[in-house]
């Protein structure tokens, strides 16, 4: 055991000291804060404050709107639409709203504008706009504001699964984005590094090393050792990213987007519309539904979500790497990996094909099936755990039997790779096919 | 030297889908011997080599290592130098030395001083931090013979070990695996280049074909092939050197070195060099007189035609 440590520690080394891999893991996550960070930046940048001239023909009703943060109001007293477009160009107006005569019949108004305004800058018009129409109806039909409010619905349809022993189970599909996005993750990190494996036992092939190496520990050790080492670099590399990623992010909002995205901020706009938040905060998803990350990231369960994303990580990662490995072992170089490539990124490819469906569906026949199969599970049960595990999200058992079925696996492909992997590093200059794979399998252990 | 052998290879066969790479090979090798393992390519040497290092099984028959069943406790006792020199690439020369001599069991600390010691003597410590891409292939050489003899193992399986020296470093090699003998190691040398192995060699095996078809010491194996033939080197007429030759002594061939005639003479019914020497005396001047010993190279190629006759006989048969 103290050998695979030892090969174990050289395949982590001689990795993470390379210069390819020092640069990618710094120039990653530099790369990703600063898109992020610019994304953010250029549609917060958008809020300069937008001049709006109203011209009211229903004046003087639309004098009392208000302003918001980033729009101001302007009432044209005296001037006509004519006269104000005339103006327009000359003035520092971003826009002119035209209230035409009849806006209650024909709910309509005309919003004229230099550069076009964000869709939430029209949004917020719209809102403006809106209120007022809407006390001008009200005052015409002569109907109490409070009973108005109290009639006006704002209506939420909840799906609630109710299971055979009475369970309810709310699901929540937003939620399964997280776990796309982690599946897509271990997708990724398969291949690299499952790749980076097959690389360095061809290496140690192509260089006859691994005929001083296995004189000295097991071929199994020496396989073993690799994945594991491997594998800690993908891990040191998850890591880093992540946390690179975090800080770089978190330097850069505590400096360029310092003005518009700092925590009190937010929490000062909370304190200003206290019922506002409420209200949000009480509609949920159901409103605001996937695309409010934080109501998504709040729900999500992060300790099972991260410690089943290091399992199927894992899990996934030495399955397929052990598979890699044999590949590696029955080629003499790179270009005739092919034939044996399709076999193993099959069915990868189709769990993460399937992982883009399984969002919508994550309880159908498929995402069960395909959850539970030890090649696609890392990816496809990742996206549908997101949901949560137990009540009110996937079944205990499912999850259990996934991972029992994973680690079954991988000991079964782990088993298989090493024959494979034994026969053929001392095979040289002919290529195997298929047949010949299975006559190693069959060759007597030692 | 009476010891029991360091290694015992009893009745070892290994077959392949398509052929039988050993056929029922029995070798024993002696404790502190120069043990040479001589065969043409693909005669089975390597596959032999092979299972000594407990790479592959054999199908039947079992090894002995010091009277005791090979096993994988053994194998830090076992140094293997393989015909396919590798090292990494891109690693640097100490570390990878380092990383060899910690797999073979080594502590760190003193894979460090014996890692110094054999640096210093090959002085190449200037390499240490250089990388094995680096360093030509005569240079990856000897860091690849350190590394196979570091861990001071008891038996040490060269093969072709002298293939890619020039001959400064493959004389420095040869010197090295005397002295390890010295020092009571016990070394295998395989190679199909038996004249380069014949003169370091105590004891050989020969393999032709999947079996073992020759063995014993060199000397012995060699004597054992002598056809009584002599080489005698002379000044005078060779009209009457060969008039004074007789029935018994058949002169085969003869040729001029410098001033001196050589002939070579093979002496047949049991006569001696005397008897020749008696003829020849009053006839011309003698200046030297040897007998002519078959080389490694000529008693394989004579035991190998014996061995295609013997099947030739049993096919006509």
């Amino acid at each position: 055991m103290n050998k695979i440590w030892l090969i174990v520690e050289r395949e982590y080394l001689t990795r993470v000291r390379k210069m390819s891999f020092i640069l990618i893991t710094l120039l990653g996550p530099i790369a990703l804060a600063l898109g992020l960070s610019v994304i953010i930046y250029l549609s917060l940048s958008e809020d300069v404050i937008h001049k709006v001239l109203i011209v009211d023909e229903k004046a003087p009703a639309f004098n009392s709107i208000s302003n918001t943060q980033n729009i101001k109001f302007n009432y044209a007293n005296n001037m006509d639409l004519q006269q104000s477009k005339e103006m327009f160009y000359d003035s520092d107006y971003s826009c002119i709203l035209y209230i035409p005569k009849n806006i209650e019949a024909g709910n309509i108004a005309i919003l004229y504008y230099k550069k076009q305004p964000s869709a939430s800058v029209i949004r917020g018009i719209e809102d403006k706009v809106e209120a007022v129409v809407e006390e001008l109806k009200l005052d015409q039909y002569k109907i109490d504001r409070k009973e108005f409010y109290d009639v006006k619905t704002n209506f939420t349809l909840n799906p609630v699964k109710y299971s055979e022993t009475g369970d309810e189970e709310e699901l929540d599909k937003g939620a399964t984005y997280i776990g796309f996005g982690f599946g897509i993750l271990i997708y990724m990190f398969i291949f690299l590094y499952g790749v980076q494996v097959m690389r360095g036992v061809i290496e140690e092939k192509t260089n006859r090393i691994v005929e001083v190496i296995i004189t000295s520990v097991r071929p199994f050790h020496l396989m073993m050792g690799k994945i594991i080492g491997v594998g800690l670099v993908s891990l040191t590399q998850i890591v880093l990213w992540i946390t690179l990623t975090l800080g770089i992010f978190g330097i850069a909002q505590a400096t360029i987007l310092d003005n518009y995205y700092s925590p009190e901020k937010l929490t000062e706009q909370v304190q200003a519309t206290p019922e506002v938040m409420e209200e949000l905060q009480a509609e949920g998803a159901a409103k605001s539904g996937i695309m409010d990350p934080n109501s998504i990231i709040n729900r999500t369960n992060w300790t099972v979500m991260i410690s089943l994303f290091l399992f199927y990580f894992f899990g996934g990662y030495f399955l397929y790497s052990a598979l890699f490995a044999a590949v590696g072992a029955a080629v003499d170089n790179e270009t005739d990996t092919q034939q044996f490539m399709i076999p193993i990124t099959a069915p990868l490819g189709i769990a993460y094909i399937f992982s883009a469906a399984i969002i919508k569906n994550p309880e159908g026949p498929i995402a069960f099936w395909l959850s539970i199969f030890p090649l696609t599970s890392p990816i496809i049960m990742l996206v549908r755990v997101a949901l949560g595990v137990g009540e009110g999200g996937i079944p205990i058992w499912e999850v259990a039997l996934s991972m029992v079925l994973l680690v079954l696996g991988f000991i079964l492909v782990v088993w298989i790779a090493a024959k494979i992997y034994r026969v053929g590093i001392l095979m040289y200059g002919k290529k195997p096919s298929y047949k010949e794979l299975w006559k190693w399998l069959r060759y007597s252990n030692k | 030297m009476n010891s029991s052998p360091i290694l015992s290879i009893q009745g070892v066969t290994k077959r392949y889908a398509q052929h039988t790479a050993l056929d029922s090979i029995s070798i024993d090798v002696p404790q502190n011997k120069i043990f040479g393992l001589l065969g043409p390519n693909g005669a089975g040497k390597t596959s032999l080599i092979r299972i000594i290092n407990q790479i592959t099984a054999p199908d039947e028959g079992q090894i002995l290592f010091n009277g005791e069943q090979l096993s994988l406790s053994h194998e830090t006792r076992i140094g293997y130098l393989p015909e396919e020199r590798g090292l990494y690439k891109k690693m640097k020369v100490g570390e990878q030395a380092l990383y060899l001599a910690r797999l073979k069991g080594l502590p760190k600390k003193r894979a460090m001083e014996l890692l110094k010691f054999w640096f210093e003597k090959f002085e190449i410590t200037s390499w240490w931090d250089k990388k094995i891409e680096e360093l030509s292939k005569g240079m990856q050489q000897k860091v690849q013979f350190i590394v196979t003899v570091l861990h001071e193992p008891e038996l040490l399986i060269l093969d072709e070990p002298f293939s890619g020296f020039d001959p400064i470093n493959a004389s420095l090699i040869r010197d090295e695996i005397l002295r390890l003998k010295e020092n009571g190691a016990t070394v295998i040398l395989s190679t199909h280049n038996m004249s380069s192995v014949e003169e370091i060699c105590d004891d050989i095996a020969l393999i032709y074909r999947s079996k073992k078809i020759l063995s014993g010491g060199v000397k012995e194996v060699k004597a054992a092939r002598k056809e009584n033939i002599y080489n005698v080197s002379f000044s005078g007429d060779k009209m009457k050197f060969s008039q004074a030759l007789w029935i018994d002594a058949e002169l085969l061939e003869t040729s001029t070195e410098g001033k001196l005639n050589v002939a070579k003479v093979k002496m047949l019914n049991n006569k001696t060099p005397n008897d020749l020497l008696k003829a020849l005396i009053p006839h011309v001047e003698i200046h030297g007189l040897h007998e002519e010993i078959p080389s490694m190279n000529d008693v394989f190629i004579q035991r190998v035609n014996e061995i295609n006759k013997a099947e030739l006989e049993v096919e006509a048969v």
